[in-house]
């Protein structure tokens, strides 16, 4: 992971500071509202305390009915401390991504006119002049002009990269450093809607949209809340028939009885923590540099089936490799990495570059200086697909002309400038063969001609990540399926597709195959991730249905998708899957918890409520048989349920923030896993602990 | 001994529903997805006939509000001509007993009660409804409200299966086959099994004849064995006589007994595999099985024992007041366990008389929203709702938006499948905490304390699960109850189809997404369990408190040695 990510401890001392002041100004009822299941608890903590009030002016002073008011408000205050203490560390992580924008002043240009105005102030489609040193006040793409600009405030990397007008590297993101030249940009965004403020907003949860699965999750609490709530309401008129009928004494059936029932039977724990949840989810995906766009897109993440990733730059070492020389027959290998390197001279591709360095490793070629050379160069050319060099005489008369190209070029090459004599066709047709045997191995063959006769086949190959066929098994166990998308011919293709250990590929592929790629997938019902940077990537990111932009990609490309990766790295995409089932299960793991403790609880409360019903002046109520716990009295068994639903909200932040733990495996197998952590331990747990509280009650004789 | 016998009498019973069960529910899926089958011969003709006459247009698909409308206004003209027959069956023939016209509000009660499945029986069979009334009026819905449930189902998995359409089939073409293919013919049979162990059918005035110890007594008669047929088979349960299946000329030989027990769990049985077969998942079909009879078994066994532990009060094990006589305590509890799972609601023994924790076992198989095998159709559809919620839950747990068989599950679907477990729970708890708060319900009760208690709740229970059995004692044809509980029918009853028919009508929309490694089975062990015990929980959490202090309260009271 790169250098400059913040590294927030879980419990951050100025955070909890922070969060702990949150934590009050939260208790505003119109912000409570937005949560109804903690909502709920904030009315039954009012009322139970105005009836503690109430009792105090009439002269009675009910030191359990205080107790139940502090716990209750204390449960209000621990969802809110969560919530607050996930907002506090999406702050700090974002911070350090807003910070450098501040105060930023902008070369405006008004015509031609360069005027300095506020960065606050740019708008979309102002042009701003950017020189070396400068902060890059916005979000834009360059029009004019070519930078190398330092990035590292928002990816942590140190090394600067290129930004230019045109092409697939023009766009910039405001807060990053100029470090040579002069650009102009052309603003993409207003402020607060750059990509920054979109992701802040995202980790605040004032602004913050629900995500779908969350919407659903909050109808079902809302739902089972609603159930409860008129269980208890009921639960007192049922208890008034054997008060009314049979003169039963009912009377610890008091309000904050029945309000504490309440609290402890719907569900809190994922009430309270829920915001805190998805926030921290928000969170985990800043930390690895990605900025989404939406809480939903990163939910869609986890569904994803299909992921569809450009294999340059994602599954091989950006650019293909020469990797081996093979000379034609009656050419030795020197002669043949000598022409070679001599073609491959002023080529500065990659390609190029490797084809010097590797005649100069294996043959020790000596990397000889254009200028020494009487040589005129020959640059590539979309025409003729061949770069070479003519290598003249003194009188300036080319003695060796040398040139390479794939086999399609120099089929066109012989059939446009010689007419091919036997025996070049023979050298051809052996090229030809050598070229299959390259392809076959996941290789590009790359022929050299000298003077109209073939000398032999350069090897290129492209380098498979290291690592990237494990990464691909992983998603496979975790039922998403890759496709590979290149541009190389079906042979290479196959090759370096079972080489990554991919489960599918596109060869040949033109931009619109990707795009019906996707279309075909998604009316087969799947969900489909893609990554990319180029224009040309565009429609495909926007199809998607998770859509990763590379930051170093084109402005058209980061509009397209729903997120953008800093750090560029198109592996990233596992970790963004990752956050988003993580954030699922935890959502998942902690309702379950939630309802399986509300077993226990009713074993707590309703043999508290009910000990009086046919009791006799020996014995207990018959329905003191579920008192299982064997808790001490009714107001130690109620304070203890209510005691335990309080702070084990605050034992779960944790888990809320850095989410239940997921491993690559099979559906079936994390599903026994949680129930039997979550389930049967929110079921068992409660009982354990409402005992233990109720034992310390006792002890410190609060009750 | 005896035990022995229970225990043969039980595995043939079940053996019986296991064997039957799949191949029936085979046929009935190729009937509802309107292919050939055995019977296609002998009612295809008559099919068409009946769309010809009533002028259907087969072909025309019905959405989900379209499916709904048509279903609601079918119910709802059965409704209005039951009150209409019921208020003049002084004037209509038929009516040799000249019995007067029924009461408006018991009209109302009754009528809402026969086209809602429930067959809450507020009246007494005998004294209340002419045979006219029986015949034209209450058997006639007791075919139309199992086909309606049925047909709910049929479009229920229509929306399942059915990828990115529309329509949710044509509930007049459903109705009519489901009606055709399945309950004529199967009641037919069953009619003249029972006419032949002895079961009435006739239209005599009642007999008056004086017993052996010089009494006059009149005994009712009546065409009972067509409509006991379709009582059991459409799980209706509503009798001919007040008595229900313990009167003799309703249910005479153990044969008889034995065929009714069966019949009030094979219907609903059978469409479990119906649900799979149609949605290609015969697993998925026993698994929901499964559950079902897991639940089955454990309120048997938990009822059996309570029954054979006797009474500590009278020192005596097998008290039989109350219970079926003739056929033992066994085959009381398995009635009552059968029919109290299956939203039939007939009824071979008082389950007043039944032991504190059997009462328990039948009020909770009812609250948990009558999903034990339940009403025909309405048994599937209302365990659908709570597999949505298990496949919710377990789609979280996994970390993937939850999908059943293909469709996503989002809010619209839990918004819909909460509300259906809530209104019926809603409205047993505040209409019996209402009941007993209240003069006018409380008048109504026999018993004091705990045994009251469970009256007012089994009332409104059986009410809101449109299971129609009677808990006995309470006097429930008052204007308060009968209202009261008509509304609580209604709301059981279309409190849950409506939102099925819009859960299906928003899944039929969607896409289907294929299994991977990333989705989780519905169909194996680990599913089963967790849809157990999402069941056990929503519903015990939510009956937990009346529960104890209702029957089980009595039960401890009665171990106790406490009486009211």
């Amino acid at each position: 992971m790169s250098s400059g990510k913040l590294n927030i401890k879980l419990f951050d001392k100025k955070i909890l500071k922070q969060a702990s002041i949150d934590s009050f100004k939260k208790l505003n009822p119109k912000y409570l509202l937005k949560n109804p299941v903690i909502f709920i608890v904030g009315i039954g903590a009012a009322l139970t305390s105005a009836i503690f009030i109430s009792d105090i002016f009439s002269g009675m002073y009910s030191s359990f009915n205080l107790q139940i008011a502090l716990w209750l408000w204390f449960t209000v205050l621990f969802a809110n401390f969560a919530e607050a203490i996930a907002e506090g560390r999406g702050k700090a992580q974002s911070e350090n991504l807003r910070k450098s924008r501040t105060n930023t002043m902008a070369r405006k240009l008004d015509g031609e006119k360069e005027i300095q105005v506020s960065a606050l102030d740019l708008r979309v489609n102002d042009r701003v002049v950017c020189l070396a040193g400068e902060i890059i006040p916005a979000d834009g793409e360059v029009i004019e002009g070519i930078a190398s600009v330092d990035e590292s405030a928002i990816t942590g990397e140190s090394a600067p990269v290129i930004r230019e007008s045109g092409g697939d590297r023009s766009a910039v993101t405001g807060g990053t450093k100029v470090l040579s030249d002069r650009i102009v940009i052309k603003v993409t965004s207003n402020p607060g809607e750059t990509y920054i403020d979109k992701m802040i907003a995202l980790v605040e949860n004032a602004k913050r949209k629900k995500t779908p699965n969350e919407i659903a999750l909050s109808i079902l609490l809302s739902g089972m809340s609603i159930i409860f709530l008129i269980v208890v309401i009921t639960l007192k008129f049922f208890l008034n028939y054997y008060q009314t009928t049979l003169g039963q004494d009912i009377s610890v059936v008091s309000v904050p009885v029945l309000v504490s029932l309440l609290v402890c039977l719907i569900p809190t724990t994922i009430g309270g923590l829920l915001s805190a949840i998805g926030i921290s989810g928000m969170d985990r995906l800043l930390q690895h540099n990605v900025i989404a766009m939406s809480g939903r897109a990163v939910e869609a993440a986890g569904d994803i089936d299909v992921l569809l990733l450009d294999k340059t730059g994602t599954i091989t070492l950006g650019n293909r490799m020469a990797t081996e020389f093979i000379p034609a027959p009656g050419v030795t290998e020197d002669y043949l990495a000598d022409a070679a390197q001599l073609a491959s001279l002023a080529d500065e591709t990659p390609e190029g570059r490797s084809i010097v360095i590797l005649a100069k490793e294996k043959f020790k070629i000596r990397e000889r200086h254009i200028s020494e050379l009487n040589a005129h160069f020959i640059p590539f050319s979309a025409q003729t697909q061949m770069s070479g060099v003519n290598l003249l005489s003194n009188e300036g008369v080319p003695e060796r002309s040398i040139r390479k190209g794939s086999l399609e070029a120099i089929k066109k090459y012989f059939a446009q400038e010689i007419s091919a004599g036997t025996e070049s066709q023979s050298d051809y047709f052996f090229s030809q063969m050598i070229g299959v045997d390259i392809a076959l191995a996941g290789g590009t063959p790359l022929i050299v001609v000298e003077n109209k006769k073939i000398l032999g086949v350069i090897q290129l190959k492209d380098i498979v990540k290291g690592g990237i066929s494990e990464r691909f098994a992983q998603l496979r166990r975790m039922g998403i399926k890759t496709v590979m998308i290149t541009g190389d011919n079906k042979l290479t293709a196959t090759a370096i597709a079972a080489e990554a250990g991919v489960d599918d590929f596109i060869s040949e592929a033109k931009p619109e195959d990707k795009l019906q790629r996707i279309r075909d997938e998604q009316s087969g019902g799947k969900m489909i991730g893609m990554i990319g940077d180029g224009t040309n990537d565009a429609p495909a990111l926007a199809q998607a249905d998770v859509g990763i932009a590379m930051n170093s990609g084109t402005q058209a490309a980061r509009e397209a998708g729903n997120m953008i990766d800093l750090d560029s790295n198109p592996t990233k995409l596992i970790e963004v899957v990752e956050i988003g089932k993580q954030l699922l299960m935890t959502r998942g793991a902690l309702t379950t918890f939630s309802i399986a403790n509300d077993v226990s609880k009713y074993f707590a409360i309703i043999p508290a409520i009910t000990l009086s019903l046919f009791a006799t002046k020996l014995n207990n109520g018959p329905l003191s048989i579920l008192n299982i716990m064997h808790l001490s009295t009714p107001q130690s068994a109620i304070l203890s349920a209510v005691i335990f639903n309080a702070i084990i909200i605050v034992f779960l932040i944790p888990l809320a923030l850095k989410g239940v733990k997921y491993r690559p495996e099979s559906a079936a197998n994390i599903l026994k896993r949680n129930i039997i952590l979550y389930g049967v331990g929110g079921l068992l747990i409660p009982f354990i602990g409402i005992k233990i509280i109720d034992i310390i009650l006792n002890i410190l004789k609060l009750v | 001994m005896n035990h022995i016998f229970d225990l043969l009498q039980f595995v043939v019973y079940i053996t019986c529903l296991v064997v039957l069960a799949p191949p029936i529910g085979s046929y009935l899926a190729k009937v509802f997805s309107g292919e050939k089958n055995i019977l296609s011969p002998v009612f295809s003709k008559a099919e068409n006939g009946i769309y010809r006459f009533l002028r259907i247009d087969s072909l025309k698909e019905m959405d989900w509000k379209e499916y709904t409308f048509a279903l609601l206004a079918f119910n709802l003209m059965g409704a209005i001509l039951l009150v209409v027959l019921q208020l003049t069956q002084q004037y209509l023939p038929l009516n040799p007993q000249h019995l007067p016209n029924v009461d408006l509000f018991l009209a109302i009660n009754t009528a809402v009660s026969f086209i809602t499945n429930t067959n809450w029986q507020a009246y007494s069979g005998e004294t209340t409804v002419s045979y006219l009334v029986q015949m034209t009026g209450l058997t006639v819905q007791n075919f139309l409200s199992a086909a309606t449930g049925i047909a709910v189902m049929i479009a229920l998995i229509r929306g399942i299966a059915v990828r990115k359409g529309n329509s949710l089939g044509n509930f007049w073409v459903d109705l009519t086959r489901v009606t055709l293919y399945l309950l004529i013919p199967a009641s037919v049979i069953l009619a003249i099994l029972l006419i032949s162990q002895g079961v009435i059918q006739n239209f005599l005035p009642y007999a008056n004849v004086t017993t052996v110890e010089g009494l006059k007594q009149t005994i009712p008669l009546g065409p009972a064995a067509s409509q006991v047929a379709i009582k059991q088979l459409g799980t209706n349960g509503g009798g001919f006589f007040n008595a229900n299946s313990a009167f003799p000329f309703e249910n005479p030989t153990p044969f008889s007994n034995f065929l009714q027990m069966l019949s009030i769990l094979l219907i609903p049985a059978s469409l479990v595999f119906t649900y799979g077969k149609m949605l290609g998942s015969k697993r998925h079909a026993w698994t929901i099985f499964g559950v079902m009879m897991f639940l089955f078994l454990t309120g048997l066994a938990v009822s059996y024992f309570s029954e054979i532990s006797g009474n500590p009060i009278f020192h005596t094990n097998n008290i039989m007041e109350g219970k079926e006589a003739r056929f033992g305590i066994f085959n009381s509890v398995l009635w009552t366990v059968a029919t109290t799972s299956a939203s039939n609601g007939s009824i071979n023994a008082w389950i007043s008389s039944l032991t504190p924790l059997t009462g328990l076992v039948a009020m909770l198989n009812i609250q948990l929203g009558e999903i034990i095998f339940g009403g025909v159709g309405s048994g599937i559809y209302g365990m659908l709702h709570f597999i949505l919620l298990t496949v919710f839950i377990a789609g979280l747990m996994v970390g993937r938006t939850p999908e059943y068989f293909g469709k996503k599950i989002e809010a619209y679907e839990i918004k819909w499948s909460i509300l259906s477990i809530l209104l019926p729970s809603v409205v047993i708890l505040f209409f019996s905490a209402l009941a007993l708060s209240v003069q006018a319900g409380l008048s109504g009760i026999l018993n004091k304390g705990p045994h009251g208690f469970s009256e007012i709740i089994y009332a409104f229970s059986s009410g809101a699960g449109n299971n129609g059995s009677a808990f006995a004692g309470l006097n429930a044809n008052t204007s308060f109850y009968n209202i009261l509980i008509a509304i609580a029918m209604i709301f059981g009853r279309y409190g849950v189809i409506i939102p099925t028919l819009a859960i299906a009508g928003s899944l039929v929309k969607k896409n289907i997404t294929p299994v991977s490694a990333g989705t989780f089975a519905t169909d194996n062990v680990l599913f089963a369990f967790l849809l157990t015990s999402i069941i056990l929980i929503v519903g015990a959490l939510t009956f937990f408190p009346i529960l104890s202090i209702g029957p089980f309260l009595e039960h401890l009271l009665m171990n106790l040695g406490i009486t009211f």
